[in-house]
Order: C-alpha cells, then structure tokens, then sequence
C-alpha cells in the first residue's frame, strides 16, 4: 500500500431538520491510500454520499455541522475557508457525479468544460490547454477527439458524456477521485465499458479513488478494499476477496445472499426485515442492526458497538456477528390465505 | 393454447418535421417481435435502453398503437378487438409499473387507488369493496387498517405492493411488469421478488417481465427473449441463454454482468475486450447489409437465434 492520500477522523455530518441536528454520517474514520480503489457500500439514506459530500465540501452549510477531521495534504479540509477549498477541489482532488446528464453543463462545448479547471489551476497556454484536453479525451477512450472537443453534451450519448464526466474530474491530475455512483445511471454494457475505463486509468494514475456504490456487483469488479456503511456507521470494512469470501456482519451478509445473481436456481432471495430507520427515528443506542435481526439475543449485542480487527484489515462493528445466521424463510410478509372471489 | 402470442408486432412512432409538419420518417421501436407466453410462465424481455422491450409491453396491454402484426391473448386477436369485447379481454392483463413513487396518485387514499379497477368493471356496494381490498392490502403484507392512508406514507417496497395490489384485484391471468424492481434497493428489492413469485403460484400468473437487469431476470423468468434495435436477437430458456448465448450481442450482454467474484475479474475484462473484438470484426456476420437484425432462426427446440 502507498502513502495516505486521506485520512477521514470521526467524521460527523449533521443536518438541522426542524431545528435539531441528526447524524447521518456519525463518527466514520477511514484512510484512503495512493493507487487503491476504496467502495463504501450501503442502500440508499445510509450515509454514503453524505460521506462523499463531506469530503469534498459540496454540504449546504447552513443546514450541515461537521465534525471531526478530513486531512488532505497536510490540512484539515473542514477549516478552511471556501477560497482555499476551491485550490484544492478540481485539482487535487476530483470528483465524478452520478448522472452524466446533469453533471455537463449543457450551454458550454465539451473542449471548454474540460479546459475549465486547468484555466482555474494550472498555469498554461491556451495552445497547451487545448492540447492537454485533446489528450485526456483520447485517455478516457473517445475516438475522435477533436470533433468531441467542439461539440455539445446533447450530442453524446450517456456512455460518451460519462466519460467527458471522468475527463473533467482527471483534468488536473488529482491525488484523489471521488466516484459517486459513476455507472448507476447507464445501460449494462456501457457500465462495463466504464469500469473497466475506470480500471485502466487507475492502473496509469497513483491516484485514490472513492467509490460511492451500491451496487455490489461493481464492488467486486473495481475495490481493493470495502467499507460497508449501515445507517451512518461503518459496519463492515476489509479488502475486497475477503469481504466476497468471509463476510461477517449480519447486513453485509443480508445483503449478499438478497442478491439475485447470487441465488441462480430459482430459490427465495433473502429479505432484512423491517425498513432502513429515518435519520430522526433512528435509535442510536446499541447494534444499530439490531431490530432488524430481532432472532439474534440481545445478550449477543454489543453495548457499545465498536469496529473489531478481527484479522489484520477486516473489522467487524458489534459482536453480533459471532452467533448469526440468516433466518431465510423469513420474509417480512405475513402470510396470510386470500380467497379468491 | 398459448395464453399471449405476439407475431411480428410492429410499433412504428412518426418522426414530424419539415412544412406542415408531416411525417418524415419513422422510429421503428418494435420492428417485428414474435413470442409466446405459456399460462403460468414468466417471460422475460431483456434489453438497453430504447431498444423497444417497454414499447413492445405497452403495446401488449393496449397503451401504444399496434402498427402491424398480431397480439393474441387466447387467441383473440387484442389490436383488432373493440368495444365491449376488447374491455372483457383487457381486464386480464394487468400491469405493475417501474417507479412506485410516479405511478401511484398522491391525492388518492390507497383505498381508492386499488379499488379503481375494481369500480370501472365490477359493481360492489362500498362494504363489499372495502372487504376486497383489504383482503388484498393484507395479502401483499401491508396492515388493512392502513387503506385510508395516502401514498406518501409508505415506503418504496411497499408502495411497490400497493401497485402489486392494484394490478391483482381482477385476477388477471396476465401480468405486465415493466421494470418493477429497478427503483429499489436490493433487499427491498429481494422483498418485491419473493413476493412476485408467491403471488404467481397462488393466483396461476403469468409475467411479462420486461427488465434491463440480467441477474433478476435469470432469477425469476423461465424463458427469455433478448431485444436490440426493436427485434429479438435471441430466444431460449433462461439456461440456456446464459449458459450458452449464440449471438454476438446477448453475448456482449452477459459478459457485461458484473463478475461477484473478486479473483475472476481480470478475466472478466479480458472476456469483454474479446467480445468487442469480435463486434468489430464480425459484425456483418451478425447484422445484414442494413444494420438490421436477421429473423430468429430454430437451432433447438426452444433456442433460437438470429443469423443469417
């Protein structure tokens, strides 16, 4: 493994919902390093993009308290002031948006929202400038690139869009990408496509990335290393094989077997009981996991959950994950005898 | 007697431009599609975006016009059907739509919203259809009492099971399901699905079930047709197509299914890069002098393909 390229401290980012501050990133620490791919996975109001956000400086502060410490070369992001945020952002650190169609700004040509952050950070001629657009847009896989640079985000299909999307974020080389859900919004093959895009940059660049996912199925084909995020907390965190192989916590586990790819014969997908608590019903006392696994003791909870080593690298939050099973005919739907009339 | 047969349906939108306005051209979004769909069976369609399996299900439930061919749903033919017929005929086939948040009205109680299909084709005093549907409400695993609540008060899942109790309440034989889980979180998602075969032994169901999703659809379909450019590309059963996949295109599709096991994905990448290849080099192999697709062709009983 590289040097650290971030380091995250009990992370906490609240947001005021009629008037009182609720969690939902709450107390997450984790360190990315130079050339690893690190996905944080968990459905959707987990916290994973509140996560990213907070990285990158992009929560309404008005409404948002942040706490605790994002060091990025040297400083600690969450002080600094909004013009020194905006040295870093886009340059050394980039960011990859969910929604190719949103992301691009439809009234500007591609060649100049590309060239837009290098004319912000980098000292250079328009002539290099242009040359160094022309090239990443090669890098990034677009053929003809100087038809590209000259036309407009209406006239690419999403895939192509997507990866004008990755040219902005690499435009100034950063040390960190940031990759919120970057193929959720496109067609099968041209997920593919992306990832292995994705890959092969990595593989160029030093750079970390952040994958924000949900889908487990990108997880495997892009991490080095996962952290798997239930209700603003880190339950699960270890590298990618041994997370595939050896998953511990009762939701990494849920969640793998309720995957249909994983269950090709016909049979019942397993189900979590219950639904993901709302920011302000959450119960933030003991194994947040807890209600939703009711058949497991609460003898076997922790009191306190905290992240086990439980080999070097894999850490477990809560010691339920010892005794646990799934409970697979249980699907959260009574059964009930309907009568047809 | 095959419960749907769909032969060389057409769906052709007009392209208007020009002076006045006229039809310049057309979008062939399902340029000749023929299937079947057994009583029991679940169908799936599979495909990317815009290559016509929505059109073709819209078309199959009556929501887009049939340009040419057939739809026959126990061998009646629904595109030639009018009138008092065609309302009997409809009320069979029902449909469970992508996004429980957009199908579902806001300003009706759920009561109302299940009940809807229940008032345009039965009469019922308001107690006998209250009891319908709490039945119903109550069998998708939702609380009776919660009839009078409105849709915002639920979640994803289980407005996705009012949809499901809406598209139930005239024990149709046929369901069109049209995305219906890709809204939703994958244990949400896992919930939907469980339910949807439950539901498909009870009530002797058969799904169309139009997906972009090649895991859920190799999870729950029996038979599956791949569509591309408005035309099937290959037919078979589920095994069979994922075990074997003849054309280029299914095969590029199959191979783009994200690899569940982290020490296989090299290999994975290099399988697709092969594949892309192949497109390149052998696309006329694939594809006539048009870009059309060729017309499905037996390799087996019940695989086939399109080649020339």
């Amino acid at each position: 493994m590289g040097n650290t390229v971030l380091e995250i401290e009990n992370l906490r980012t609240s947001f005021s919902i009629k008037g009182k501050y609720y969690a939902a990133v709450d107390d997450v620490s984790l360190k990315i390093h130079e050339n690893e791919v690190l996905a944080i996975v968990g459905e959707s109001g987990c916290g994973k993009s509140a996560l990213a956000l907070s990285i990158i400086g992009l929560h309404d502060a008005r409404v948002t308290k942040l706490e605790g410490q994002v060091n990025f070369k040297g400083q600690n992001l969450l002080n600094l002031s909004r013009a020194r945020l905006n040295k870093i952002r886009g340059k050394d650190m980039g960011m990859i948006f969910q929604d190719p169609m949103t992301a691009l700004n439809p009234l500007s040509t591609i060649g100049s929202q590309i060239t837009e952050p290098m004319k912000y950070h980098l000292k250079l001629s328009q002539a290099d400038m242009k040359k160094r657009t022309l090239e990443l847009l090669r890098r990034v896989g677009i053929k003809n690139e100087n038809r590209v640079y000259s036309q407009y985000p209406h006239e690419l299909s999403g895939g192509m869009r997507q990866r004008v999307v990755i040219a902005v974020a690499l435009a100034c080389d950063p040390i960190l990408l940031i990759a919120d859900e970057p193929t959720t919004a496109l067609d099968v093959t041209i997920q593919a496509q992306i990832m292995d895009l994705m890959k092969e940059l990595q593989a160029q660049m030093k750079s970390g990335i952040v994958l924000i996912t949900h889908d487990l199925g990108v997880v495997a084909e892009m991490a080095d290393r996962v952290a798997v995020m239930y209700a603003g907390q880190i339950v699960e965190l270890a590298g990618v094989n041994e997370m595939f192989k050896n998953p511990l916590h009762p939701y990494t586990r849920s969640l793998l077997s309720s995957i249909p790819s994983n269950m090709p014969d016909k049979g019942r997908l397993h189900v979590i009981q219950g639904i993901v608590p709302s920011l302000q019903n959450l119960d933030r006392e003991g194994c947040r996991f807890a209600p939703r696994i009711p058949w497991i003791p609460q003898e076997d909870h922790e009191k306190d959950p905290v992240l086990h080593e439980v080999e070097p690298g894999h850490f477990v939050r809560c010691t339920c994950y010892k005794n646990f099973h799934l409970q697979t005919e249980e699907s959260g739907v009574e059964k009930h005898v309907f009568t047809k009339s | 007697m095959s419960l749907l047969k769909v032969n060389d349906l057409k769906v052709h939108f007009p392209i208007r431009g020009g002076f006045f306005q006229r039809v310049v051209d057309h979008v062939r979004a399902a340029d000749g599609v023929s299937f079947e769909i057994q009583p029991g069976e679940t169908y799936g369609l599979v495909g990317e975006s815009g290559c016509g399996k929505t059109t073709t299900g819209r078309a199959v439930i009556g929501l887009n016009k049939v340009t040419s061919g057939e739809i026959l749903f126990e061998g009646k033919d629904l595109a030639k059907l009018r009138g008092k017929e065609k309302r009997l005929h409809t009320r069979d086939i029902q449909m469970i739509f992508q996004d429980p948040y957009s199908s579902l009205n806001v300003r009706k109680r759920v009561l109302d919203i299940v009940a809807e299909p229940l008032r345009n084709f039965e009469r019922l005093s308001p107690d006998e259809e209250k009891k319908r549907v709490q039945a119903l409400i109550e069998r998708v695993g939702l609380n009776p009492e919660s009839i009078y609540r409105y849709p915002h008060q639920f979640s994803g899942g289980q407005r996705q099971r009012i949809g499901i109790a809406r598209a139930l309440t005239l024990n149709p034989k046929l369901i069109v399901a049209d995305e219906p889980v890709s809204a939703l979180d994958v244990s949400v998602q896992a919930q939907v699905l469980n339910f949807m075969q439950d539901i498909q032994k009870e009530f002797n169901l058969s799904y169309l079930f139009i997906s972009h999703d090649l895991g859920v659809i190799q999870h729950l379909c029996d038979r599956i047709g791949i569509m591309y450019r408005g035309r099937l590309v290959e037919e078979g059963l589920a095994d069979e197509i994922y075990s074997n996949p003849k054309h280029l295109y299914t095969k590029r599709l199959i191979s783009a299914i994200p690899e569940m096991d982290p020490a296989l994905r090299l290999e994975k990448t290099h399988l697709r890069q092969a594949i892309d290849d192949e497109y390149r080099t052998g696309y006329d192999n694939y594809f006539d002098k048009d870009g059309r697709i060729f017309d499905l062709k037996k390799i087996s009983d019940t695989h086939s393909v399109a080649l020339p």
